[in-house]
């Protein structure tokens, strides 16, 4: 059926054609003209769109730095922003951006490594017909989801721990556990279907020679995945986690709600804020010095991802060349 | 004799360095076969609790009406419609600028310095999370354009999230054409255009409806993006011009309002919500299963 469509198609398109050699080939031209144009100016718009951003992040994140300088904003600690003498430190903030996804991906990756694994490797075909639609729809969760069951079922065990581990500390302050650990469980989560999905295309990708020979000399199937295959598709994994990484920096949602949000020493059993949770939940009230300081931590965010982009597009470029 | 105890003792120590790989294997293969579990357990376990939680709460006057004191009614009538404006907005502005960009890359593209630089700033606005979007949205969108907080707002902000969705699935189904319908129209004389809309785009329109539906199921799931964008209005439009109005006036979709319930510890609103939500995303799942496997078939 297709075929024939087709045919009917080139045919018109023929019938067209010739009709522009007699006189309508300025018109058939403009048309062709106007076409690309149109087309180079959506390809152009991606680009458009990231310089703007980058331009009115930068723009409406400077103007607080030069107002507070660097050392106030960046590399002090003190975050009152309401307070009758304000400060404007974000550096716990950071901090607490930085810990919360390196734990993040210390949790998630090995879980998700095994899983690529076994999905790739090892998985008989009708528990990869589970696993693997699983993966899928864990990708395809709203993160108020994730946040919601964080906060009524992960928050209460992190509380109850918590009050068994610090049972007679004076000095701890409790959290009802909301704290940098519950969030970084979460986020844990979360990071789990792109760095299943890449990392298993990666393993894929790896050539049966390589676990042929490998198995003809000897190694069992489990040492040629963790010697072998694994190394070899080394690139592709870590893609997988600077991914998870860029994933994790720039959830917001889901740890609003399970990471406390005082700002504070990014310890596992304290209440934390991150950039993106401050940016959550100051920017719906937040005025003059204040919100420009709120575009400072955005910028920082986004500087953050940047730099994992770049990182990415150098690591993806790399393997795609020698 | 000293020989056969030597050779006694190495054949000790071949078995037992063959037990040791035999029970470093099991241990492997039970942390992967644990790992996988792992995964599947996560996910029916969101499922299970947030339907267990949610369903009791869906009635019929959940579905139709909005929340009120007067009417003592809580329902997300006006949180739905909003979701369907945001959708069909945003696929409006993105629909046509992503499949755009990928046949010129793919078609028209001939210098690959641009290719790059395009592909780039792809994968760039891939990596940006939603809240910077969000950001952006709300200055440039918001207060650059005056466009406010509205649902306008939000589709616009939106449309640049997804727009790599949609170029990168277009590509892909363009790519999968065969250079014969290309050569075969350009041969008989059909111009480029006619060759994209007649042929090109008919053969990869699976590709097309596949990223729109990716696309549609993000954007329902998106939260952080929409705060301070799209706003959290939750009322119904009036009928009439009110339906073109309401582009203009603040909206929230499902997971705001989800987010705004959580925040005021309504709980069972929330669960509600969630249940709705994830519905919606198996819904999409499955739809995208039965298609695909519809066109694999077909194309074999």
């Amino acid at each position: 059926m297709d075929i024939r469509l087709q045919q009917a198609d080139y045919n018109r398109a023929q019938g067209e054609a010739s009709m522009s050699l007699t006189g309508k080939r300025s018109h058939t031209q403009r048309i062709e003209v106007l076409a690309e144009s149109v087309f180079t100016v959506c390809a152009f718009f991606a680009v458009f769109a990231v310089f703007a951003i980058t331009l009115y992040m930068i723009a409406n994140g400077v103007p607080a730095i030069c107002r507070l300088g660097v050392r106030e904003i960046l590399f002090s600690s003190v975050w009152k922003p309401t307070a009758a003498d304000p400060s404007f430190g974000i550096l716990y903030v950071i901090l607490s951006s930085v810990a919360g996804t390196a734990l993040a991906v210390l949790l998630g990756v090995p879980a998700a490594l095994l899983t690529a694994v076994f999905l790739a490797e090892v998985a008989p075909r009708p528990l990869a017909a589970v696993v693997r639609p699983a993966v899928e729809l864990l990708a395809g969760i709203p993160s108020v989801v994730y946040g919601l069951l964080g906060m009524l079922i992960l928050n209460p065990l992190m509380y109850r721990l918590e009050q068994r581990l610090f049972r007679g500390s004076g000095t701890h302050q409790f959290t009802g556990g909301a704290n940098l650990l519950s969030a970084a469980l979460v986020l844990a989560v979360m990071i789990l279907p792109t760095v299943i999905s890449v990392s298993e295309t990666a393993l894929r990708a790896v050539p049966e020679q390589l676990r042929a020979s490998s198995m003809a000399l000897g190694a069992s199937r489990i040492q040629t995945i963790f010697r072998v295959v694994l190394p070899a598709a080394r690139p592709g994994i870590v893609t997988a986690v600077v991914l998870g990484v860029g994933r994790a920096m720039g959830e917001a949602m889901a740890v609003n709600l399970v990471s406390g949000g005082s700002v504070n020493v990014p310890l596992p059993f304290s209440s934390v804020r991150f950039l993106t949770t401050a940016l959550v939940s100051e920017m719906g009230y937040a005025e003059g010095l204040h919100r420009q300081a709120l575009f400072t931590i955005g910028l920082v965010l986004f500087g953050f991802i940047m730099i994992v982009n770049i990182l990415l597009h150098r690591i993806l470029r790399g393997a795609d060349g020698p | 004799m000293t020989r056969k105890v030597n050779y006694s003792a190495s054949l000790c120590r071949h078995d037992f360095g063959l037990l040791h790989a035999r029970i470093k294997d099991a241990v492997a293969y039970t942390a992967i076969y644990l790992a996988a579990f792992y995964a599947v357990l996560v996910l029916a376990g969101i499922i299970l609790y947030v339907f267990a939680k949610g369903f009791p709460v869906l009635d019929l006057p959940f579905f139709t009406t909005v929340t009120s004191v007067v009417n003592g009614t809580v329902g997300i009538a006006g949180n739905m419609v909003n979701t369907v404006y945001i959708v069909v907005l945003t696929l409006i502005a993105a629909v046509p600028t992503g499949v755009g960009a990928a046949v010129w890359l793919n078609e028209y593209a001939a210098s690959c310095k641009a290719v790059r630089l395009i592909e780039f700033a792809t994968e760039t606005l891939t990596g940006i999370p939603s809240i910077v979007f969000g950001m952006f949205g709300m200055v440039f969108f918001g207060t650059t354009l005056g466009l406010g907080y509205s649902i306008l707002t939000g589709a616009l902000t939106l449309s640049l999230m997804i727009l790599p969705l949609i170029t990168r699935s277009t590509q892909e189904a363009l790519r999968a054409v065969p250079d014969g319908y290309r050569d075969g129209a350009i041969g008989m004389g059909a111009t480029k255009w006619h060759m994209i809309r007649t042929i090109l785009l008919p053969s990869a329109m699976p590709g097309i409806v596949t990223g729109i539906l990716l696309a549609v199921g993000r954007i329902v799931g998106e939260s952080a993006a929409l705060l301070f964008t799209a706003g959290s209005g939750y009322l119904l439009p009036d009928v009439g011009s009110g339906l073109v109005h309401k582009i203009m006036e603040s909206g929230g979709t499902l997971t705001i309002q989800m987010y705004l319930s959580m925040a005021r510890a309504e709980y069972d609103t929330a669960f509600g919500i969630a249940a709705v939500l994830l519905c919606m995303v198996l819904a999409f799942n499955l739809l995208l299963k039965l298609l695909t496997r519809r066109w694999n078939r077909i194309s074999r």
